[in-house]
């Protein structure tokens, strides 16, 4: 008060009227005081304050740290929230439905006498009167610990009960190691602890040290009393050593020993010895009852063998010789073991015998498939010569085709033609041109025997293209043979006569002259039909084929004018050539053209731009790929897969999220309940073996 | 306190598994890898989808059509064909109701007649080349109406449903009610020969004399598009009901595969070397059969556009129809012939033959009926078919029992649905993909202005390591254990899988063999 006065009325304040103070006061200050004298002695001056931008910068870091905690507190929440599927807001909401009907008696009061004495016995008796289910003690209880709360409590129960199994294990495990060495040590290790424990416990709480005491007194007489007459003993092993010399040793060990092998002899339950009995008659079973019979005559081949083994045999190397010649080698199986050793002698003699059989079998089942593939073979042409018999008269191309494959099939080609074509085919055979066409393979394939042939030529004669030079010829039919088609390829595909039960009677009237001057036009069209389909489609591929720009100007760097040509280099070098377009979808399709221009009227109701988490189209494409609509869906898959992000009450006042529901829901989400959807958790393997590559990523 | 009660445990825990069968019946397009962890947003959108498409498979299939009928064909006795079983052995053998739906209708004046049935099955259109046009309620018999246009009638098509019908007349394209009434008559169209009605996108196909195809929206009625084809007369026209693609035939040998969206053919087939004379397709848009003035038959797969069957019949076929369930009708001369399973194995004799009055000028198999509907010459024959029509119909879509009420209200919902003509395409799906060339060109102008590409993968550097460890080419030697990753395990899978199925085709090889190679008792004298 004093110095507030001093210092309302202006006047300076020494440290010396402080100190003077003091001096009245007891001696309890000293130590205040020195200070003070100190400070009064020392010279030297003050730090000079910090800028206020300074301070107001360490105020701010200081704020930002505080607020920055405060915030993220928030963020597992806000994450949760994002990643809801679907968030119901106001978010404390009341169950909806029916109330139930205590909280709608609330209001309700006893009126009647009777009614009133009864809530007085009631009330005094402390039992509910609204809800008649849960008394005040049950519903504390209940307030007490909430439903997360239990839960968490629930967790905290397992995880001990878990460690404790664990632990209990680990002894187990420890209990378990045989290694007496480990025990010891163990044993010594406890054994100090306890000693240690005990004198502490001796200091602190003596009376438990005599209890513990004693405990000890009790185990060390329990241990006296249990049975100890192993030899192991110290006192054992040393009777053991003298036992060689001394009578009186060797009996004493007897004695124990003895004493041992009472105490330690377990009690044998008779057992049931009908059964033994039994077993043994089964094993003293001869073997050779199952045995085949010991072949009596050598000759009689259907004596020989074993007929279990041959299929077994068989199934498992189909190329293998079959088995019965081996066997007929072993003559007496079932006899006698001398025999059999005698066998054995003559089956090194045999092997040799026998190997030779195997190969020569084999050489001839080879033989013999090749065989039945070319009879086969032969049929089938000659099926497909029949049936082409009524086709001939409609395609001359096939006999020009025919004549020509005649003259020029080189025979050097044949090994190379493939499995279209096989070595014991004679020149008549392949006289059939046409191969019937099934599959991409067998295209391909076609295209290279038309290559080893020289169809090449045949097309170029067809189709009228010039060549003059004969060397360059070869040279542009080499490079031309894989771009031209054969006409002989288009339509291949050999007809099945159909018969009829009934035989057509009207003919087909035809309206007038002009339809039936088309229809004969129609039908004597067919010749020319291969080949204009086949111009056309070449000019539709040269129309796709980009071309070549040349950007030569001539008299530039040389001379020019009528005449003159600028040079070769100069021409090579102002050529702009473009990168060849994808492969046309019919290249290998020789009967069809499929346009190449792009339909691009479906692109106004694509997508083109990807929503945010989606970064490639494939992505995009996965999850849209099934219908969400009610003609593909049922009602119930709809309404789910079609449920709103965010589902707002009418009218209901939607309240920021409160601290305490972040305090209180730490661990659970703020969010409403989740869709229920089955949820895959995706392929376990293609994870780990993600993270393999990682590791190998990182360990580079 | 609740184990005083005592509970029955369930024998069969949980919801009913689903039928693989079905499952698959309902599989739309394929699962594919999950994102990486690391792009958590992502992960969790593309599971969630997942597992909204698993949801709704597995309820689809859940829910499906319990008890379906089952489809029974015409079974012979021992060397007897089915085909020379006659319909009036049929009629004999089957119920009344049955029975009525063979019939003929005697119309010897105005024929010969085109024909087509409702989508629904249950009205029937008639239109005599002479002008005759009516339309009945065929399992009634009831008439609707009946009339003559007084001019050359080339084809008639229901619209969308049976209260409106189009007739390509002589000169122009007419639109009638089904009291007869005159409601349009579209000068746009002339010389319409041939007609095909798509009935989801509500649009009228037509295919003239003159080579136009063109387009009509039934719906606002305007003309969509107008083609020329430049192959001369049209007059062979099918459209595949999977991908509303429409097929020309013409006299070159060639089918054209054509959409409203563009102006030259998206696929050009040489299928015969005479003209084509007909075509179908069927109903899963799998297989296409042509017939040609060649006299042949030809059977063609048209996801790969390639001939699956070919098929020679004496005197050709003039008129094809394709039954729900794949039964082919064909018409020669005044016989129809129908049969079975043209794409599998190949048939050498018909399933059944008709001979009908006079030639013949239009097939059509009813829907969800085994009956074929034959326009010739002398009038109309319906014929029974066992085995043509798909039995279990969906009631949504077309319910051949349905009332005035369902009708309409049928009207409205499939009006709202309407697919638009630019939606047509070869591939149905394409809507469901990403339009990859403005996807591209985005990137790249991304890139351009990032300056880096976003998508591409991070390159790997090798980690300095010390002692020597990181010479060059020990450098080199751990950058190459990490090349090509994605490329060894897809490498990897495909050898995988080309060892499994080698092995697959040994074993069966090998029982094959065990199969063929049973030794016989004389074996044991071979040496």
């Amino acid at each position: 008060m004093c110095l507030n006065n001093k210092l309302s009325e202006g006047d300076k304040i020494n440290l010396s009227d402080l100190i003077g103070t003091l001096d009245k006061t007891p001696s309890a200050l000293i130590k205040t005081k020195k200070q003070l004298k100190n400070l009064q002695h020392n010279q030297s001056t003050l730090e000079t304050p910090l800028t206020r931008k300074e301070t107001e910068k360490i105020q701010r870091e200081v704020a930002f740290e505080k607020t920055s905690k405060e915030v993220s507190r928030w963020q597992s929440v806000v994450l949760q929230n994002q990643k809801a599927e679907q968030l119901v807001f106001p978010l404390n909401q009341e169950p909806s439905g029916p109330k139930r009907i205590e909280h709608v008696v609330a209001g309700w009061k006893a009126q009647t006498p009777l009614e009133q004495e009864i809530f007085s016995l009631l009330r005094m008796n402390k039992q509910p009167l609204h809800d008649p289910v849960l008394t005040p003690t049950e519903e504390a209880s209940l307030r007490a610990m909430s439903l997360e709360e239990a839960k968490i409590r629930r967790a905290e129960l397992q995880k001990t009960r878990v460690l404790q199994s664990y632990y209990e294990a680990k002894a187990k495990r420890g209990k378990k190691i045989k290694s007496k060495k480990y025990h010891r040590v163990q044993k010594k290790v406890m054994r100090k602890e306890y000693l240690k424990q005990f004198d502490e416990m001796v200091k602190t709480d003596p009376a438990a040290a005599l209890e513990e005491l004693k405990k000890m007194e009790l185990s060390r007489m329990k241990e006296r009393m249990s049975l100890k007459h192993q030899n192991s003993g110290k006192w054992a092993k040393s009777k053991a050593i003298m036992a060689k010399y001394d009578d009186g040793a060797r009996k004493a060990m007897q004695k124990q020993l003895e004493v041992n092998k009472d105490l330690t002899q377990k009690l044998v339950i008779p057992a049931d010895e009908d059964e033994e009995d039994e077993e043994e008659s089964a094993e003293t079973l001869p073997d050779f009852v199952n045995d085949v019979e010991p072949i009596l005559d050598q000759v009689n081949p259907w004596m020989r063998g074993k007929l279990s083994t041959e299929p077994m045999m068989e199934e498992s190397n189909r190329l293998d010789p079959p088995v019965w010649p081996r066997e007929v080698g072993k003559p007496g199986e079932g006899q006698d073991e001398q025999e059999e050793d005698e066998e054995q002698m003559e089956e090194t003699e045999e092997e040799s015998l026998l190997r030779g059989f195997e190969e020569r079998r084999k050489l001839r089942q080879t033989e013999d498939k090749a065989e039945i593939l070319e009879i086969s073979d032969y049929d089938e042409e000659a099926v497909e010569i029949s049936d082409d018999d009524e086709e001939a008269g409609l395609s001359n191309f096939t006999s020009l085709f025919h004549g020509l494959v005649n003259h020029m099939e080189p025979p050097a080609d044949q090994p190379k033609a493939g499995p279209g074509l096989r070595q014991g085919e004679s020149p008549a055979l392949l006289e059939e041109g046409l191969v019937r066409v099934r599959t991409l393979e067998d295209v391909e394939l076609l295209s290279q025997d038309i290559s080893t042939s020289d169809t090449a030529l045949l097309t170029t004669q067809i189709l009228g293209t010039e060549e003059t030079d004969t060397q360059s010829a070869t040279q542009q039919a080499d490079k031309k043979r894989k771009k031209m088609i054969d006409p002989n390829e288009v339509l291949t595909k050999e007809a099945k006569v159909i018969e009829m039960p009934l035989a057509p009677t009207a003919v087909e009237d035809v309206e007038d002259k002009e339809e039936q001057r088309v229809i004969i036009k129609e039908a004597f069209a067919g010749d020319d039909v291969v080949s204009d389909f086949l111009k056309d489609k070449r000019k539709q591929e040269e129309a796709g084929r980009p071309k070549v720009i040349d950007l030569t100007l001539p008299g530039w760097g040389e001379w020019g004018g009528l005449g003159l040509q600028p040079s070769r280099s100069k021409r090579k070098r102002f050529r702009v050539k473009v990168a060849p377009p994808p492969p046309r979808q019919d290249q290998k399709l020789p009967n069809i053209i499929i346009a190449e221009k792009r339909d691009s009227s479906i692109a106004a109701h694509q997508v083109c731009q990807l929503p945010f988490p989606f970064e490639k189209p494939i992505q995009f494409e996965r999850t849209i790929r099934s219908p969400v609509g009610r003609t593909w869906n049922t009602q119930n898959a709809v309404q789910k897969i079609t449920a709103p992000k965010v589902v707002t009450q009418l009218g209901a006042i939607i309240e920021p999220i409160a601290r305490e529901d972040l305090i209180k829901d730490n661990r659970q989400a703020v969010t409403g309940p989740s869709i229920n959807l089955e949820s895959d958790q995706g392929p376990q393997k293609k994870r780990r073996s993600q993270q393999k590559k990682q590791h190998k990523r990182k360990k580079n | 306190m609740f184990n005083s009660i005592p509970q029955k445990s369930d024998p069969f825990p949980g919801s009913a598994p689903v039928p693989e069968e079905k499952l698959k019946k309902f599989r739309r397009g394929v699962k594919g890898e999950l994102p990486p962890r690391p792009q958590y947003k992502l992960r969790d959108v593309v599971i969630r989808s997942e597992a909204a498409s698993d949801l709704a498979q597995k309820q689809n299939a859940r829910y499906d059509l319990m008890l379906p009928e089952d489809a029974g064909f015409l079974e012979g006795d021992e060397d007897e064909d089915t085909c020379t079983i006659s319909q009036d052995d049929i009629v004999d053998a089957v119920d009344i109701t049955a029975g009525a739906k063979y019939f003929n209708l005697t119309l010897s004046q105005f024929g010969p007649y085109r024909l087509d049935y409702s989508k629904t099955g249950r009205h029937l259109l008639l239109g005599g080349r002479r002008g005759h046009v009516t339309c009945l309620d065929w399992q009634s018999k009831q008439l609707m109406c009946e009339m003559n246009v007084m001019e050359t009638v080339n084809d008639v098509k229901w619209l969308h449903s049976e209260a409106l019908f189009a007739v390509a007349q002589k000169k122009w394209l007419y639109i009638y009610d089904n009291k007869g009434i005159e409601l349009h008559c579209i000068r746009k169209f002339n010389d319409v020969l041939r007609m095909q009605f798509l009935p989801y996108h509500f649009l009228l196909a037509t295919a003239s004399a003159t080579g136009f195809l063109q387009y009509l929206d039934v719906s606002v009625g305007k003309e969509v598009v107008a083609i020329c084809t430049k192959a001369g007369r049209l007059d062979v026209m099918a459209h595949n009901p999977h991908n509303a693609i429409i097929h020309l035939g013409h006299s070159n040998g060639t089918v054209t595969l054509w959409t409203p969206n563009q102006r030259e053919p998206l696929v050009k087939m040489l299928c015969h070397q005479g003209g084509v004379r007909s075509v179908a397709v069927d109903k899963t848009g799998t297989y296409m059969v042509t017939s040609g003035m060649d006299k042949k038959l030809k059977v063609y797969d048209i996801r790969a556009y390639r001939p699956l069957q070919s098929y020679f019949l004496p005197a050709g076929a003039s008129c094809l129809s394709l039954s729900q369930r794949g039964l082919l009708s064909a018409a020669t001369g005044d016989i129809v012939q129908v049969y079975r399973d043209v794409w599998g194995i190949p048939v050498t004799k018909p399933y059944m033959a008709h001979r009908a009055k006079g030639s013949v000028w239009g097939v059509h198999f009813c829907p969800f009926e085994d009956v074929l509907g034959v326009g010739h010459g002398e009038g109309f024959t319906s014929m029974v078919v066992p085995g043509a029509g798909e039995p279990n119909f969906d009631g949504l879509d077309a319910n051949p029992y349905r009332s005035a009420k369902q009708r309409q209200e049928w009207e409205v919902k499939a009006l709202l649905e309407k697919i638009q003509p630019e939606l047509i395409g070869l591939d149905p799906s394409q809507l469901s993909q990403v339009d990859h060339s403005t996807w591209e060109q985005r990137h790249e102008d991304r890139v351009q202005v990032l300056g880096f590409d976003p998508l591409a993968k991070e390159k790997f550097t090798p980690r300095l390591k010390t002692k020597g460890r990181s010479s060059s080419g020990k450098v080199e030697k751990r950058k190459k254990q990490v090349a090509h990753e994605d490329q060894r395990d897809v490498i990897r899978q495909t050898v995988e899988d080309r060892m499994k199925i080698d092995k697959e085709r040994k074993e069966k090889e090998k029982k094959k063999a065990a199969a063929a190679g049973q030794k016989s008792a004389l074996d044991r004298f071979r040496k």
